[in-house]
């Protein structure tokens, strides 16, 4: 919203003070300003200049001779200006002089000198009109500043709208006055209005509130025999400054009146609109507004009417049918007040927000509908003397807000600030802002004004923001808090989350990734990953982003096949959310998850498989001190693990996760030379896992001896067959055993070598009793079939 | 033979061989040959006994002279054989080449990650537990809870994502403050950082899945001056230099006053540029007092605590931090621009 400083000062005297250093403190202590324009400052060399001859150019249609009398001297001037005439009083920016932005000099147009420039509205920056020159009146004395004739100088600033949103008593210039006057300690004037009680004697326009929820005051008022048209051009001026499009006269106060007290109103025209009804229907229709679109209203939104035909929507825009035009002589004058979540909802569903809906919507003080009135005859009777008022104020009040009286003392203002602010500070602030102020000692009782009450000031931390706000945040000395200060340990969850991003990315070289919570329809097509039924995003503006994600790993294949070019091989990881189904209760299951993919167009799918289950092995075993145990299964549970190698990971007994690798459908998809390893699990449950204790043991003191064993396996018999021998019975004095090679012989068999460590705590171990357990041990693997190779 | 001739030949043998021995193993067999159990000098020892005893004495003592001498020789000698193998092992070596790049490798931390890591490390020194919270919620917690009623204008301008089920996307990371007070209870100093969604079209400047990070701190007398220190030193401590920060009125339904809070431009440091649009300030993190309705939803009584509460935009600090234009490369997956991140 712009706002004008000229205008803030009709109420509220700030001479002798620095304006852009006031506006600033506006920022500090109000709402954001977004930017300061110093409007009219850069004119020099502007004046009324009469135009004493006008020729036409010989070599030319539209441009003209003149002779110019700038009030300094008679100059030369030519201009293209279709209303240019002989006596007519012009702005005329002399030659050397400057107005808008632009240098006026002397130079040739045409082939004619040219020694300044008669002004069109438009050239001076004072409106958009530049169809023709700016008439001045009659009388005005060549020569004089054109600054001293209307005020085209203004400080204007714009505040951002949504740190407005709060504040319903800002979207008016008399509202930014009183900050302004509490700011600076100076007196508010009050806002002058037109007496409208001696027109009790009159009839009454007819007004029947049908809907009584969503209006809540609407007061009307005719006006007959209007003759001007035009308005004064100091008030278009503003509206120009302020971002508005003069229209007439009757339009343009409603707009005036909208810019200083933030009432919306609007003018009827009377031959049109003689009574009104406040209502909503019961089915759609179409009503064309002012700016000539025809617009499907919806059944229940609320309409002014009259004689039962909509004129109005309540609140948003006004109807073409009815709206003041240049032959207007009567019109119907509306103040009203409308429930704010009725109106935002009727200008979202139209896609239409307009300077009065968007007032509207803040909660506008239903007090002031009869002022804003009052104030607009008085205006309107300055420009137009000759109008006669044809109707009493007639006014239907449905209900206003309910008064509000806080109560505090000094002690809490103390303890909410931690500060010193003296009660006759606080109490000086509140009333400047309009609050009733009752003080008993440390006590202070405080009545919320009209345009604060209607949601914005409610309670004692409401009061607290304007003592503070006015006081000056620049101005808090610092402190820190006595509070006793904890130790503070990570959760296992967040430890968890940290260990695993550092062993992954440090030890493993593997890249953190973060991805979307929900599935990419369309990039799971391209690599051929159905998306799986669950819970859905009902109102996402992208139709493929819908699906919540039961996965990580589908995502990170996308990923995968969008980075094949950054390396032949590498993996990514992500730690995030997703959503396993509902719960019993209807409300998302929600896991947070670890993402393992592993990429490589370079090694055997098979290194890279174990690749992974050594990544996982080294997770859980730096992490918890345990084992992971993998079980396989036929049975996977998404299309795109590989059907005979994926495996269900068990961390101490409970099913944590699942490794996998990809299946050739979705791989070949991807990539058809590369292999493809994932791998995910639930980090609540292995973060819930606690760590097995350490069992240190001291090492022996006597020398260890090694064997190596080299056994031939049937192909496909897994380590673990192997593995059952040494497990299930004990052998004297082994310690260790190490998978050293696996050989794949050309026989279909495996010659797997093992490298068994054997120590004592007591003695040294001889070779011969080594030995013997060996046998023993070469003994019970030929039991199970695996021979020694020799 | 008599002894002393025995003595002589012997000295005169070693020293024959002695010049011969070439290597360290030569030596090592000259030893074992001459000082062995069965080495020739040994021998001489042992042949000493039959020696007449008046001159058993000389005869010793001369037989001990050769073996002080034999022992110095093959010491000395296979000394200087160590030294010349080691210098020729040194001559011969292979220099390798320190300019060859290193193998690649090295992982990488996402960026929100490693930004993340060091404002939480600036909290925890401050005594703030530190929270993790669900990302589907209902608008309970999204916003009643934080006193923004049906209807309430901040609801439309948040931008929700419904979900089918009735649940919401949580917009913002104060959707964790209820159930987090209601955790743990007054007096509480806790950061919550957390990913958000807002249901909106997204360009260079704008995603619809970022991270945040929220803050609170309730005690029986927190005040306005002691959140304007707080922000003031943990921005410090973030930025790793002196911030001057500022106070604006700001409105948010949960925070009573409510505060933008804007830090002096570390680009330009105040004088203005392109970064803080010529105004000197950067707008950086909404803060304010918990509305008292807030504290109650949480189970605590406004009338004896009171608090602060802050958000920080983790997504627009890590862009900050490292100079990132375009937000949309931080869920892209995009690893010629994430795997850069390899420094913590």
């Amino acid at each position: 919203m712009l706002i004008s400083m000229n205008w803030v000062q009709d109420f509220v005297d700030l001479s002798g003070l620095d304006l852009d250093a006031l506006i600033h403190r506006f920022t500090l202590s109000t709402a954001e300003v977004e930017d300061i324009f110093h409007k009219g400052s850069d004119f020099h060399k502007v004046v009324a200049g009469r135009i004493l001859s006008v020729e036409k150019h010989p070599d030319s249609q539209k441009l003209h001779l003149l002779k110019v009398d700038s009030g300094s001297g008679v100059a030369d001037c030519v201009c293209g200006a279709p209303n240019v005439r002989e006596g007519m009083v012009v702005p005329f920016a002399c030659a050397g002089g400057r107005v808008a932005g632009q240098e006026i000099r002397t130079a040739k147009v045409a082939g004619y000198p040219s020694e300044g420039m008669c002004c069109s509205e438009a050239e001076l920056g004072i409106s958009a009109d530049h169809s023709g020159l700016m008439e001045l009146p009659e009388g005005t004395r060549p020569g004089t500043d054109i600054r001293d004739l209307f005020a085209v100088e203004d400080v204007v600033f714009e505040v951002d709208n949504k740190s407005l949103t709060n504040r319903p008593d800002l979207w008016g210039h008399y509202g930014i006055a009183r900050e302004f006057a509490a700011l600076t300690g100076r007196p508010l004037r009050p806002l002058e209005t037109a007496d409208t009680a001696r027109y009790a004697g009159l009839p009454a326009v007819p007004i029947e509130v049908e809907d009584r929820e969503h209006c809540l005051r609407y007061t009307g008022l005719r006006v007959d025999n209007v003759t001007v048209q035009v308005s004064p051009i100091n008030m278009r001026i503003r509206l120009f400054y302020c971002g508005s499009r003069a229209i007439n006269l009757l339009t343009d106060l409603t707009n005036y009146l909208m810019l200083e007290m933030g009432q919306p109103m609007h003018a009827f025209d009377a031959r049109r609109v003689d009574r009104i009804e406040v209502r909503r229907f019961d089915r759609p229709f179409s009503f064309r507004t002012l700016d000539g679109v025809d617009r499907a209203i919806e059944e229940d939104t609320l309409m002014i009417c009259s004689g039962g035909e909509p004129m109005a929507i309540a609140g948003v825009m006004g109807g073409e049918s009815s709206m003041t035009m240049d032959d207007t002589t009567s019109l119907l004058l509306e103040s009203a007040n409308f429930d704010g979540v009725s109106v935002r909802k009727t200008s979202t569903r139209l896609g239409l927000r307009t300077d009065a809906s968007i007032r509207y919507e803040k909660v506008l003080d239903p007090e002031m509908t009869a002022d804003a009135i009052g104030r607009y005859l008085l205006l309107l009777t300055a420009a137009d003397p000759g109008v006669r008022v044809a109707s009493r104020l007639s006014d239907v009040r449905v209900r206003g807000y309910d008064e509000i009286e806080i109560a505090f003392d000094q002690a809490y203002v103390d303890r909410y600030t931690g500060i010193a602010i003296t009660g006759d500070r606080i109490e000086c602030t509140l009333t400047a802002l309009g609050f009733g102020v009752k003080r008993e000692a440390d006590g202070f009782t405080v009545t919320v004004p009209s345009w604060r009450r209607t949601k914005d000031v409610t309670i004692k931390a409401d009061v607290i923001e304007e003592i503070t706000r006015i006081y000056g945040y620049d101005n808090f000395e610092l402190q820190t808090t006595l509070s006793p200060l904890r130790p503070v340990m990570d959760s296992a969850g967040r430890t968890a989350d940290r260990e695993t991003k550092n062993l992954l990315a440090d030890k493993f070289g593997l890249h953190e990734v973060h991805s979307y919570i929900w599935c990419d329809a369309a990039r799971f097509r391209e690599i051929g990953v159905a998306v799986e039924d669950n819970v859905s995003l009902v109102n996402s503006i992208a139709p493929d982003h819908k699906v919540l994600r039961n996965s990580l790993i589908p995502t990170l294949l996308t990923m995968i096949q969008e980075n094949r070019s950054f390396s032949d091989h590498f993996g990514i990881f992500e730690i995030a959310r997703v959503v396993e189904g509902r719960r019993s209760d209807g409300s998302c299951d929600e896991h947070k998850k670890l993402g393992i993919v592993l990429y490589s167009r370079g090694r055997e799918e098979k290194d890279l498989f174990y690749e992974m289950k050594d990544m996982l092995t080294v997770l859980a075993a730096v992490q918890k001190n345990r084992a992971l145990t993998f079980l396989r299964t036929e049975t996977p549970d998404h299309a795109w693990q590989h059907p005979r190698n994926t495996a269900r990971i068990a961390l101490d007994g409970e099913t944590i996760g699942f490794m996998s690798v990809l299946h050739p459908n979705v791989k070949n998809q991807i990539d058809r030379k590369a292999a493809v390893l994932m791998a995910e699990w639930d980090m609540d449950r292995f973060a819930a896992c606690s760590a097995a204790a350490l069992d240190y043991r001291e090492p022996s003191r006597y020398p260890g001896i090694d064997a190596d064993l080299t056994l031939l396996t049937g192909r496909g018999i897994p380590f673990s067959a192997l593995q059952a021998v040494w497990k299930e019975q004990s052998a004297a004095g082994l310690r260790q055993v190490r998978l050293l090679d696996i050989y794949e012989g050309g026989d279909g068999r495996d010659s797997v070598t093992l490298r068994l460590t054997f120590s004592s705590d007591e003695r040294t171990m001889t070779r011969e009793e080594v030995q013997q357990v060996m046998d023993e041990l070469i003994r019970r693997f030929e039991e199970k079939g695996f021979q020694l190779k020799r | 033979m008599t002894m002393e001739l025995n003595i002589e030949k012997i000295r005169q043998d070693f020293l024959q061989e002695l010049e011969k021995a070439a290597s360290v193993a030569d030596f090592e067999q000259l030893k074992v040959r001459y000082l062995g159990k069965k080495g020739r000098v040994t021998g001489l020892f042992k042949d000493l006994k039959d020696v007449e005893a008046q001159a058993k004495k000389a005869v010793g003592q001369k037989i001990n002279t050769l073996k002080e001498k034999v022992e110095e020789l093959i010491a000395d000698g296979a000394e200087q054989c160590r030294q010349r193998e080691e210098r020729r092992l040194v001559e011969e070596a292979e220099v390798y080449d320190f300019t060859r790049p290193a193998a690649a490798g090295q992982g990488s931390l996402h960026p929100i990650t490693v930004v993340q890591r060091e404002v939480e490390a600036v909290f925890a020194g401050m005594g703030f537990t530190i929270e993790d919270y669900v990302e589907i919620t209902d608008e309970y917690h999204c916003f009643e809870a934080l006193n923004i009623p049906k209807h309430h204008p901040a609801r439309d301008m948040q931008d929700t994502y419904f979900l089918d089920n009735g649940q919401v996307l949580k917009t913002h990371t104060s959707a964790a403050q209820n159930a987090i007070m209601r955790k743990y209870g007054a007096p509480l100093r806790a950061i919550f950082p957390g990913r958000c969604f807002r249901n909106e079209a997204t360009d260079a400047c704008h995603e619809n899945t970022f991270f945040q990070m929220e803050g609170i701190m309730i005690d029986t007398n927190i005040s306005i001056a002691n959140l304007i220190y707080f922000m003031k030193t943990m921005l410090s401590e973030v930025f790793h230099q002196e911030v001057s920060v500022r106070l604006r009125p700001g409105f948010f339904p949960f925070v009573e006053p409510g505060f933008e809070l804007d830090i002096q431009c570390l680009i330009c440091g105040g004088e203005g540029c392109p970064t803080c649009k010529q105004s000197g300030w950067l707008e950086l993190c909404p803060c304010g007092m918990i509305h008292p309705h807030v504290l109650e939803y949480g189970g605590i009584d406004p009338e004896k605590y009171t608090g602060f509460a802050f958000g920080l935009g983790l997504t627009r600090l890590a862009m900050m931090k490292y100079g990132i234009r375009d937000i949309r490369v931080l869920n892209s997956g995009n690893l010629k621009a994430l795997s850069q991140f390899t420094v913590r």
